[in-house]
Formats: C-alpha cells, structure tokens, sequence
C-alpha cells in the first residue's frame, strides 16, 4: 500500500480535467461552493476509469451470475455456464421447487420473518432506556459501566454459546424461538446501547435541562423531548439489527430447531447436502437475499449515518 | 403453554411473535411509569431502572458464559477434571490445530488490508464524479447479503467440472482457465491455495464497509488544504500520500480494526464453502466442530478463548479511539 502507482492518474490532474459546467451540489454535509470549484472530472484519466470500472465488474458479475442461473432450466444450469444462457429460456420453476418442492425453504422463510421483528424490537426498547441512563442520569460508576458494555460488542458469541444452552434447557425453551429472540437481543444490546447513546449524546443539554425546570420527570422527557429527536438513530440501529439477525448463522445454527430454523441455516444446509443442485441453491439463496436488499436499499441514509457514527458489530 | 413454546402453523408463529413483542413492550412501560409516578424518586432508583433490564441481560447472556467458558478451558472435555494448560497445549501444538490458527492468522491480515485498500482506492476514484452514487451502490450491496448467500455466490464462481465429452464448465473462474488454454482447477480443494479464494468472498463482503467509512472521511478534508497543496503544485499521487492518505488516517485504522474483529470471528463461510475441511478450517469454525460435532467440550472452550485474546487487544485500541472522540465532543 506504499506506493500506489496505478492510481497515479487517479487524482486532481488539472491540465487533463474537464471542467463541470457550473458549480455541482455535492452530496454530503451539504457544502456547496468550494467544493464545487475543485469538482473537477478525475475519471477523465484512462487509466482510472479503467480500474474503477474493474472493480465495479469484479463486484457484481458474481451476484449476476447467481441472479441469472435461478431462472434458467435445470438441464442448462448442468450443461452450460451461465453466461451462454443470457438469451436462452427462462423460467420461474426453481423458486417454486426451491419454496415448495424439494427445497422446502418456504417455513424457513417464514420462520425468518418470526425471529427478526422481536429480535429487532426487544433489544431496541431495553437499549432505549439503557442509553438515556447513561446519557442523562448521574449515577456512580456510569462511565465504568458504559465502557463494559462496550467492550462487550466484541465478545465473541462463541464463548456463550454452550452456556446459554445449559440455561434454555433448564428453563424448557431450548430450540424455541424464544431461545433465538433473547439469544439475539443480548448479543445485540451492546451495540444498540452505544449508538443510541452516542446520538443522545449529540442532543443540547439545554434541551433537557429547560424541560427539567419545567417540571418534567424522566418518562416526560423521554418521550417527548428525546424520542422524537431519536427517530434517525433507532432507524439506524433497527437496520443494522434486522440485516444482522436476518444474516445471522451461529445464533440460528446454535439456538434453533427445525421448526424455528431460519432460512439461512436452511440454505447452508443445502449447500452441504446437495452441492451440485445449483437450480436449487441459486434460487434459495436469492430468496433469502431479496429481503434483506430490499430493506437495504430503502434505508440506506440510516445504514450509512450509523456506520459513520462509529458502529462495530462483532 | 406448548403453542406458547413451539408453535407449529405459520399463523401460531406470527401470534407468539406478536406476543412476545407486545410483552416486552409492556415490560418496558411498567418500569417508565413505575419509576416517574411517586415523584422524588431517588435517583439510584431512576438508574437501576432504566439501565438495569440491559445490565442484567448482558450479564446473563455474555459475561456469566464468558467466565464459565474462561473456565471450562481448564476442565477436561466432560467438565470434570481441572487439565491446567492441556486444552491450550493441544490447539498450539497439533498440526490440524495450528493449520487452523496458520489461516486464522492469513483471514486477520490480507482481509482487513485488501479489503481497505480497495476501499480506499475505490472511495477516491469515484469520488465527485457523475456516477458516483451507482458506482458506490455496485459496491457496497455485498454488504446486505448474508455470508452465505455470499458464499453460495462464490462457490458457484468456483464451480469445477471434470474434464469429460459434451461437459463444458459452469463455474466462471474456470470457464476463464479454459479461455485463455489452462487447465481448470479444484479451487477449493487444493490445499493450501484454497484458503485464499475463501479469504476472496470476505473482502467482497467487507470492502464496502471500508469505502463507505473512507469515502465520508475524503469528503471531510477541508476544500483549504486541498486548494493549498495544488497551488503548490502537489498532484496525482502525491495528492494521495501527502494529503489524502494523512488526512483519512483516523479512518483507515478504525476500517482496518473493525474488520479485523469482523475476520477473527469468521464461521459463516468456511462452513458453508467447505465445512473446513480440506485445511480451511479457522478459530471459530473449528470451536463449533469440536463443541457440537467432536463433543470436546475443553477444547472447544479453549479455542473460544484464544478467539477473545486475539480481539482484546483490538478492543482496548477501539476503547482508546472512542475516548479520544469523545474529548474532542
């Protein structure tokens, strides 16, 4: 990384820039003005554009690949690669053997579904409560405590597992989604703790101390001065929480059983006991993906400003 | 109770949904309004409340297991007999046991550096240019997808035909080999190259963490400083070592220890890409086989533990890190 010699071209070249008519709005923090003047081109070099658009290519015609082979004939997918069949048959055969027939995958989806929305939900409300204790109340050993909690983000889950097991069985609920839900709200308290309390942070004191004199207690405050300030914050824990615990395999491999089971304990499965059926595999596998996209993509502002507000999920 | 615990129609799941997150949202009204009624309440009071549910939760579900496991690493694989160091001994001194910690340690360093450096190569190509928000888009989507999903993706680049009449290959990468005249390859079998195409399907999934993180931090370098370097004449790649690199430097170490701890936990697609077998397995996988398929309880433990050690030191840099914001708030 010392010396970077094919990004040479890369960056600010004047003399081969071509400038923007007019000054640009540049996204991000809205600074307009200066910024705009430097919005000079520097794709205009070859040599950059060459490598962004090979990166770009590496990135996404592996996931092309998946996309076109789910909807192509299961003799083709045996015979012929994927970039022969672009102008071939299509057909919706594998997602519905994928769902229904051989695949199954259709109760795991469901059961997806099932765990993420408390799994979301439970850690977001306990953390709520956490994080404005630690932001507004005064109590000994606050910081102490927070900097715990912290450092407990990168516990690895491993160490908790067989012990949480022990405990599910004791209590009868071991392989439930019960076992699953709380699995995944106290391995995602730590996080959700430290980004909410990082944007109460950020909230002016004045705003607290001014309802304070007016006599408000601490549910008075919460709801009505913090929470609405807080909207943005939950919405971006909400998303990490939901694309994690949606993506998870450990806690789901771990806590669940076959009528609990997510779909991407399901779709690893497959791919251990059936390796070669790819009309299966690539079919299962977009399905479990395409919610998880979708959400991704209609709230990626959230995603992107809880990343930047220094989030680690381990 | 049993519909409660293990619902079995897609409609009872959704009712036991429904409950337990009307239940919990109970719990938490209860204690808002149980703590605001009497007034002067004192404030001891007021913070067990708030930050007791989260307390005790953490301390149930990752610091009493952790201590347990910080234990059991002692005891023999049943639990019952203290074996000192034995179960240590045996994961640093079996050559099946340090493979795996050989290519824990390959996943630490090459993920998090490729997968930054592209980040940030990437982050300044685009950066203002027309295009920039798709191009980043392409990028950064990996990131939304599971680890399987992601590892089913690549397996099938990876996909290898035997060489046989009327059979042409399916996987992409050895659909290349044959293009340009080689032969194709077992890429996943082939020790130890194998473990390099798994390291691949990480950094595909982690470089649009890295170019995200960077990207905001090009874009925070005052338009002053860039404006001075180029009136004195400071270009190209020296635009790139001299400001760029400098000014993103706070960034690039917290991009590159998070995905570290993101790599030293790795499970997901080791197990789903080759079950770590053929000389692939990794710290965490390997925890999992001899906890849930070998039943070595000991030696399970000890492996988790050595997974913590590693990720201390990352912890204590990233304690540090958020100090140092927080002074600057």
């Amino acid at each position: 990384m010392s010396q970077p010699v094919t990004v040479g071209p890369a960056l600010v070249d004047d003399d081969v820039a071509v400038q923007e008519p007019g000054p640009r709005r540049v996204r991000g923090r809205g600074r307009i003005g200066g910024r705009a003047e430097l919005a000079t081109k520097r794709l205009s070099s070859p040599w950059a554009s060459a490598l962004a658009i090979i990166i770009a290519i590496l990135w996404t015609v592996p996931s092309l690949g998946l996309l076109v082979t789910s909807v192509r004939p299961e003799l083709d997918i045996r015979r012929s690669g994927w970039w022969t069949g672009l102008g071939g048959d299509f057909t919706l055969d594998n997602y519905t053997n994928a769902l229904s027939g051989s695949g199954g995958l259709g109760s795991f989806f469901v059961n997806s579904f099932v765990i993420t929305l408390p799994a979301v939900v439970i850690p977001i409300s306990i953390a709520l409560l956490a994080a404005y204790a630690f932001a507004w109340i005064d109590f000994k050993g606050r910081n102490f405590l927070f900097v715990a909690m912290f450092a407990m983000q990168v516990v690895p889950l491993q160490v908790a597992l067989v012990p949480l097991i022990k405990a599910y069985l004791s209590l009868g609920i071991n392989g439930s989604f019960w076992a699953v839900w709380i699995s995944h709200a106290m391995f995602g308290l730590p996080l959700a703790i430290f980004l909410l309390h990082n944007f109460m942070k950020d909230i002016p004191p004045a705003l607290v101390e001014a309802a304070r004199v007016d006599g408000a207690g601490h549910v008075k405050i919460f709801l009505q001065v913090l929470m609405p300030l807080l909207v943005p914050a939950i919405a971006s824990f909400a998303i990490f929480q939901f694309l994690w615990v949606w993506n998870d395999l450990l806690v789901g491999l771990t806590f669940s059983s076959t009528g609990s089971r997510p779909i991407t304990v399901a779709i690893a499965e497959l791919a251990g006991s059936r390796g070669g059926q790819w009309h299966l595999l690539t079919a299962g596998a977009f399905i479990s993906m395409i919610v998880p996209i979708v959400v991704f993509i209609a709230l990626q502002r959230f995603f992107v400003r809880g990343l930047l507000a220094g989030s680690v999920k381990g | 109770m049993d519909w409660l615990i293990n619902p079995s129609s897609t409609g009872g799941k959704f009712l036991v949904m429904v409950v337990a997150i009307v239940l919990f949202v109970l719990v938490m009204a209860v204690i808002l309004f149980a703590v605001d009624r009497p007034r002067r309440v004192p404030r001891w009071v007021v913070a067990t409340a708030f930050a007791g549910p989260a307390i005790a939760l953490v301390a149930v579900g990752l610091v009493y297991p952790g201590i347990l496991t910080i234990v059991n690493s002692f005891k023999s694989t049943n639990g019952r007999d203290w074996v000192g160091f034995a179960n240590y001994a045996q994961a640093f001194t079996e050559g099946q046991f340090q493979i795996v910690l050989r290519n824990t340690a390959v996943w630490v360093i090459l993920v998090p550096i490729l997968a930054t450096a592209i980040g940030l190569i990437y982050a300044v190509l685009v950066d203002r240019t027309r295009f920039e928000k798709l191009a980043k888009a392409l990028i950064f989507l990996p990131m939304a997808i599971s680890m399987v999903g992601a590892s089913i993706i690549w397996k099938f680049v990876y996909e290898f035909k035997p060489d046989q009449p009327g059979v042409s290959q399916t996987g992409l990468l050895n659909q290349l080999l044959v293009w340009v005249g080689l032969e194709p390859q077992q890429f996943l079998s082939t020790q130890p190259w194998n473990n390099l195409f798994l390291i691949v399907v990480m950094i595909w999934i982690q470089t649009g963490f890295a170019m995200t993180v960077l990207s905001a931090a090009i874009k925070a370098i005052p338009d002053d400083v860039v404006e001075a370097a180029r009136l004195d004449g400071v270009k190209g790649v020296g635009m790139f070592r001299h400001i760029t690199i400098p000014s993103v430097r706070p960034a690039l170490v917290v991009v590159i220890t998070t995905i570290a701890m993101g790599t030293l936990k790795v499970f997901d697609i080791v197990r789903t890409m080759t079950g770590g077998q053929f000389g692939t397995s990794v710290i965490a996988n390997e925890f999992y086989t001899q906890q849930f398929r070998q039943a070595n309880q000991g030696l399970a433990a000890a492996l988790a533990v050595i997974l913590f050690v590693l990720v201390i030191p990352l912890v204590i840099y990233n304690i540090g890190q958020m100090k140092k914001a927080e002074e600057i708030r």
